[in-house]
Formats: structure tokens, C-alpha cells, sequence
């Protein structure tokens, strides 16, 4: 079998396409072998490193991993902690000694430090192979969010939204004004003035949409422009 | 030997005219449409999430569960009862043993992949259609998956091996002024994997030969790739201009 990709970078694939023949390849991520064929494993971007292949997904359901900084909302007070849904699945539980710092004695209500349907912006610490999910505040920037909007994308395109570096998020919170925070989760939350932050919530939405295009930092600067220039 | 013609007029290896669309329902975590004649299958999936009852979890990985729904006015003649009847639960089953080969959920543990299927339109081949439908929208949902589905009808109709059955070739014998009315005729429904030909759905209604089996299920797989690449082209299709 002669060595051959028949794929080009950046081409959709859906699961079952053949990506390559022959054993020059390596499959990664979101690829498989079957035989001396590589094939897509779901949908997304192709991405040819040397003869590494690998799979940029256009849709991801959330899967938690230690690390991650996500959304949650407090769906339930419990003898000592709470449990946060993220959103999917599976919900994740922060202790009382991994929430605050100040003492608490026996039997006080949790509630004052957060009420059911609050939400808040935190870790994820520890994660078993049954998904039962520890988080923890404690960490930078993790906080209570107070106010403002919340929105879901899609998770997979939480890294676009992101931007390399953080680019694309903090040039649209400069542009709008807003504070943004965004879970891994795919949950974001959106702080400000109500009509720039309505912007600010069209523009992230819009990097949803055109996640998979290319260029689009400047499209979405171009756009933001547009847009706040009118707001003033 | 009545029947050399089709009745809607296609040749006998060839597919009532098809159309398919990922992304139909913008509330589901992937969906999809597909019509083929006059049937039309829409399916939604919704998850990975949690499961309920709880006592249907699988802690060794997820659950995919589908359901299927004939709409009241969708078929001929009589209106259809909404809601679960035996056939409506007994398609759903196939179809979810249809797909299962080919999706992964074994990162999810205790929780379900629902896949709602509704036939808005029935002509016949809605198992087919749903299953193809459903293929489209567990992909569009990001579902880690092996190969999509391909789902026909294949069969045997007075004497002739024929490809995606309307319903008035199913029924081609209760015309009762059918002279061969006593001529077999065979429904089978087969689901393919297109990339490697397996298949994960066979069910058959009526009698056939063996050599006339063997030849439907060889122009099933045939059809079934041709399926394939218009569900390959409709997925593609949500991320291009």
C-alpha cells in the first residue's frame, strides 16, 4: 500500500473518512487506524503536522478535566459544600474548606456565602474515572459572579473565543467595555454597561459561528468598531 | 412477470429523489433532515447527559437511546396515534442497535445520548431514513464515532431485485386485481457501514430466494454508499459558504 494523505490541512472531515493510507502516518487525537487506513473519528479540521494527523473538532460535547477553569451553578447546599452544575453530564462538588477562607462552625447556613441558582466561576481539582468532579475557589481570579449575563457556546469553541493568548477575548472586553469570563464549560459570563454588553454577546456568538474560518480576528475588530462607534 | 416498470418510474437500482440537511433543529446539540421521496425523517440528539431513570446508567460508559415517532398525519390513510406503540418501539430498538456499533461513549459513564427521530412524511423506509438522519445528527453533535450510517430499503418485487421501496411496491400485492397477487414480495431494510460494508441492520418482511437475497443485499451496500456521500456532503455543507 503506497503512502498517501488524501486530505489537505484545514479540510472538514466527517466521521468514517478515510484521512491517509499507508503507515507513514501517526493518528492523534480524534483519529483512528483501521488497517493501513487512518480515519476521522467525528467531525471536524484536519491538521497535517509532518506526518502527525490530527483532528480539530467543529463540535465537542464538555468532558471535565482537572484544570480546567469552568462555570457553575449552585444546584444544591449541602452539609458541608455544594454541588455545581456544569452545564452537562456531570456536576461538580466544592467543599466548604476549598470556598472560603473564614471559619465556619457547625450547622451554619451555607447559603450566605452561596444561595441556589448562584453561580460561580471555579476549578476543577479532581476528576474519577466514574466523573465524580471536586472544584475549589481558591485560585486566581476565581470568584462569585455577581450580576450580568450568562450565555452557552458550544465547548469546542471556547478556545476560538479565547483567542491565542487570550487576544480574542480581551479585545472584545476592551472594545465593549465588559468584564468577560468564559468556562471551559462552554458557559460565559458577560459584565457591563446592557447595550455594549449585548454586543459583546453578538460578537461571541459570532466567533462561534465563524469558529472554523480563518482571518477572523480581524473581521470581529472590524465589526466591533462598527458597532461600538454607533453605541456612542 | 407484471411488474417491469416501477411505478414511479426509476430504474430498478435507483433511489427515490433524495435531500438532506445538518443543523434543522437550532436548540439540539446536533440534528439533522433527511427526505427521501416522500419520506422525511428529521432527528435530533441531545447530550451527552445525565441519565433517568437513574437504574438505567451504565457506569462503564454511556448510553445512546433512541426514539422513534410517526407523526398523526404522516402516513396513509388513517391518522396515526400519537405517543409509543409496539412497531414505534420495537423500530426504536433496531435503530439504536443500528448505531451503536459505531458510536463511542465510553467517556461518559452513567450518562444517555438521546436521538429523537419524528417522520414527518411516511412513504415507506422510515426506519431507513431515520437511521440515516440520525447517523448525520450524532455527527453533527460531535459524538465520537467510527463511520456514519447508511440505511435503504432493499427488495424483492415480482420477480425483480429493486432498491428503496415506496409504499405501493410494499403493498404491490394487496391490489386485489393483481393477477400475481400470490408473488412474493420482500421489504428488507439493511444499514450500512459505509467505510467498511458491515452491517448493522438486516430485518426482512415477506419471502425471498437465497440468490435473490444475496443479490438485494449487494445493491443495498451499493446504494448505501451512494447515501453516504450526500450525508458526507450535507455535513460538510454547515461549514461551508
Amino acid at each position: 500500500m503506497t503512502d498517501q494523505l488524501l486530505v489537505k490541512d484545514k479540510d472538514v472531515v466527517v466521521p468514517g473518512e478515510t484521512l491517509a493510507t499507508g503507515m507513514a502516518f501517526l493518528p492523534t487525537k480524534g483519529t483512528y487506524r483501521d488497517g493501513d487506513r487512518i480515519v476521522a473519528g467525528k467531525i471536524g479540521l484536519v491538521s497535517v503536522e509532518g506526518k502527525v494527523i490530527k483532528l480539530v473538532p467543529l463540535a465537542d460535547p464538555y468532558i471535565p478535566k482537572v484544570g480546567d477553569v469552568v462555570v457553575g451553578e449552585v444546584n444544591d447546599v449541602m452539609f458541608s459544600g455544594w454541588r455545581l452544575g456544569l452545564r452537562g453530564p456531570y456536576s461538580a462538588v466544592m467543599n466548604v474548606k476549598d470556598a472560603t477562607s473564614d471559619f465556619i462552625g457547625r450547622g451554619v447556613d451555607l447559603t450566605q456565602y452561596f444561595a441556589l441558582g448562584d453561580y460561580v466561576f471555579c476549578k476543577i481539582v479532581n476528576v474519577t474515572s466514574q466523573k465524580l468532579i471536586d472544584a475549589t475557589m481558591r485560585g486566581q481570579g476565581l470568584r462569585k459572579l455577581i450580576g450580568g449575563r450568562l450565555i452557552q457556546v458550544n465547548p469546542a469553541k471556547v478556545p476560538r473565543i479565547i483567542g491565542r493568548e487570550g487576544t480574542m477575548s480581551s479585545m472584545i472586553q476592551q472594545a465593549t467595555k465588559t468584564e468577560i469570563v468564559i468556562g471551559q464549560n462552554g458557559v460565559i459570563w458577560v459584565n457591563g454597561e446592557p447595550g455594549l454588553e449585548t454586543v459583546a454577546v453578538n460578537a461571541i456568538k459570532m466567533v462561534e459561528d465563524n469558529a472554523h474560518k480563518s482571518g477572523l480576528t480581524q473581521t470581529i475588530k472590524k465589526w466591533l468598531d462598527e458597532q461600538v462607534g454607533g453605541a456612542r | 412477470m407484471a411488474y417491469t416498470k416501477r411505478f414511479d418510474g426509476r430504474a430498478i437500482d435507483d433511489t427515490r429523489p433524495i435531500t438532506a440537511k445538518v443543523g434543522v433543529v437550532p436548540r439540539a446539540d446536533g440534528s439533522a433532515m433527511f427526505q427521501i421521496g416522500n419520506t422525511t425523517a428529521i432527528a435530533a440528539v441531545y447530550g451527552p447527559r445525565e441519565m433517568h431513570p437513574k437504574f438505567m446508567q451504565n457506569p462503564r460508559g454511556g448510553v445512546l437511546r433512541c426514539n422513534y415517532n410517526m407523526m398523526p398525519f404522516s402516513g396513509h390513510g388513517d391518522r396515526v396515534r400519537p405517543g409509543q406503540n409496539r412497531r414505534a418501539k420495537e423500530i426504536s430498538r433496531v435503530m439504536e442497535n443500528a448505531l451503536r456499533p459505531v458510536v463511542d461513549l465510553s467517556a461518559f459513564p452513567n450518562a444517555v445520548v438521546d436521538v429523537f427521530v419524528e417522520l414527518s412524511q411516511t412513504d415507506a423506509g422510515t426506519r431507513c431514513a431515520g437511521i440515516t438522519a440520525a447517523a448525520m445528527a450524532l455527527a453533527d453533535a460531535g459524538i465520537d464515532m467510527k463511520d456514519l450510517v447508511a440505511a435503504v430499503a432493499v427488495g424483492f418485487v415480482d420477480d425483480r431485485v429493486v432498491a428503496d421501496l415506496n409504499y405501493n411496491e410494499e403493498h404491490y400485492n394487496d391490489y386485489s386485481d393483481n393477477p400475481d397477487k400470490d408473488r412474493p414480495v420482500a421489504d428488507i431494510p439493511v444499514a450500512v457501514l459505509p467505510g467498511s460494508g458491515l452491517i448493522s441492520l438486516l430485518q426482512m418482511d415477506g419471502e425471498v430466494k437465497r440468490e435473490h437475497l444475496k443479490e438485494a443485499l449487494e445493491l443495498g451496500r451499493h446504494v448505501a454508499k451512494k447515501i453516504y456521500e450526500i450525508q458526507k456532503k450535507a455535513l460538510k455543507a454547515r461549514y461551508m459558504e
